[in-house]
């Protein structure tokens, strides 16, 4: 094992044990969600959703579910002075990037675990698009969790810190969202799940994973320097 | 040390500019469909062409400062970013006043372009309350540089995206790119779009003179009101040099 790789899975364990411990992030995320369902519930005054509809509430739940998470995400390296032990640490900093990728798209994972199932008993009438739509739903994670780590490390260091990761982040992840909810509206159609252009959207998702991961593996280096 | 070169600059700009008024007003044809108010085309996609070329330059410059360290990309970044963001707001006033001209709605959701512009512009919206919530200046510099190289990646794809999201059977109504053109008409829409480019570029090195010169106002200001050697009563010794 590489010192990277050590480093990687050290932080990622940290993170996951920090989370289990004082679960901070991941019960206000299901519950944020869950709560958003019953809102949406009641604004589109509909008791069952499908096609284009249940795509977008379900994604639109999810993203700002997820930016929960992602305002969570350096809150603690920032305040206990992680930032300063990984500079000093003789380590690769794209590690940190990694590990906090990995620990967010593991949070994302399983809010979605909890939460679609509720989403699928409160407006689908069948489970049957579960199965394909976890493609969707992990692809989705990848991007989120790239950008979301990104952005989340700047704006940590920022004044308006709770603020500025959504603002940033809402329009970055648009042609995520576009690619999720176009995947999405045929799998969760009233007539059962269809796959119309279901591959191209798979791959616009990947693509957007690659380049966002690529990225942030890229410059993260820089946002660490001081 | 911008200011080199502006006169001629802005010399070549208006002759550019009046020339190609005079090309869209008197010599392009009008269009046989829409009428004269297809002539807001001479405008509005140059200014979309130049926005989006400067928001990728701004990316552009933003990896010459990451990987040079030199602050002076990073001003060249901010500045192209800042220019291309003013004329975003003129493209989506301009597309929108040619959407309610031809379709008769002031925005439509149907034009694949005009919606990823959108987008585009939106993400770049956010560069000002980024920039500025990092107080730190050489921190500020440095995630500003990121925030553009990552917008600058996202604009291609989300023009990827935003294009496949619309339905295949819904037909374009007109070509933006130079398809269907007749030479007259791309003469003109060529000469416009230089026109408008050298207008960007005058823009932004005019922003880049008026920043330095302010900057070097400031040092000499600074200068001018740090106490003389010797006369502050809290020093133990004036300073050397």
């Amino acid at each position: 094992m590489t010192a990277s790789r050590i480093a990687y899975m050290t932080i990622l364990a940290k993170d996951l044990r920090a989370e289990l411990r004082t679960l901070q992030s991941l019960p206000a995320m299901a519950l944020f969600a869950t709560t958003t369902f019953v809102i949406f519930r009641f604004g589109l005054d509909r008791t069952q959703l499908s096609g284009s509809l249940a795509a977008g509430v379900l994604w639109a739940t999810l993203l700002f579910a997820a930016l929960l998470g992602v305002n969570r995400l350096f809150v603690a390296e920032r305040e206990e002075g992680g930032f300063d032990a990984i500079r000093l640490a003789p380590i690769d900093r794209s590690a940190l990037f990694a590990a906090k990728a990995t620990a967010l798209f593991a949070y994302l994972a399983v809010l979605e675990l909890v939460v679609v199932p509720i989403f699928a008993l409160f407006f689908l009438g069948s489970a049957a698009a579960l199965g394909p739509l976890v493609a969707v739903l992990l692809l989705a994670d990848l991007g989120i969790a790239a950008t979301g780590t990104l952005i989340s490390s700047m704006a940590v260091h920022s004044r308006a810190r709770d603020l500025l990761g959504p603002l940033v982040l809402l329009p970055l992840v648009v042609p995520l969202m576009i690619a999720a909810t176009g995947a999405s509206e045929p799998l969760l159609a009233a007539g059962g799940p269809g796959y119309h252009r279901f591959g191209g959207w798979l791959a616009v998702l990947s693509l957007y994973d690659l380049i966002f991961l690529l990225l942030g593996w890229a410059v993260f280096d820089f946002l660490l320097e001081d | 040390m911008y200011g080199k070169g502006l006169r001629p600059l802005s010399i070549a700009t208006v002759v550019g500019i009046a020339a190609a008024l005079l090309l869209v007003f008197f010599y392009a044809p009008l269009d046989a469909d829409q009428g004269f108010i297809q002539k807001i085309f001479y405008l509005h996609v140059p200014l979309a062409i130049t926005a989006l070329v400067g928001f990728i330059l701004g990316g552009a410059f933003a990896i010459a400062h990451l990987r040079s360290g030199n602050r002076k990309w990073d001003a060249y970044s901010y500045v192209a970013i800042h220019m291309s963001v003013i004329f975003g707001v003129a493209v989506l006033i301009t597309g929108s006043i040619w959407a309610k001209a031809s379709w008769g709605h002031w925005w439509v959701w149907d034009e694949p372009t005009l919606v990823s512009f959108l987008i585009v512009f939106l993400m770049y919206a956010t560069y000002y309350p980024f920039r500025y919530a990092i107080e730190d200046p050489e921190r500020q510099a440095r995630y500003a540089s990121v925030f553009a190289v990552t917008a600058g990646a996202f604009v291609p794809l989300n023009f990827m995206a935003v294009r496949m999201a619309q339905s295949l059977v819904h037909p374009r109504v007109f070509a933006t790119a130079n398809g269907g053109l007749p030479g007259s008409m791309m003469f003109t829409f060529l000469v416009c779009l230089a026109a408008t480019a050298l207008l960007w570029v005058t823009l932004v090195k005019l922003e880049l003179t008026a920043k330095s010169a302010s900057g070097q106002l400031k040092r000499l200001r600074r200068a001018l009101d740090a106490p003389a050697p010797g006369a502050s009563g809290s020093r133990i010794a004036p300073e050397v040099g």
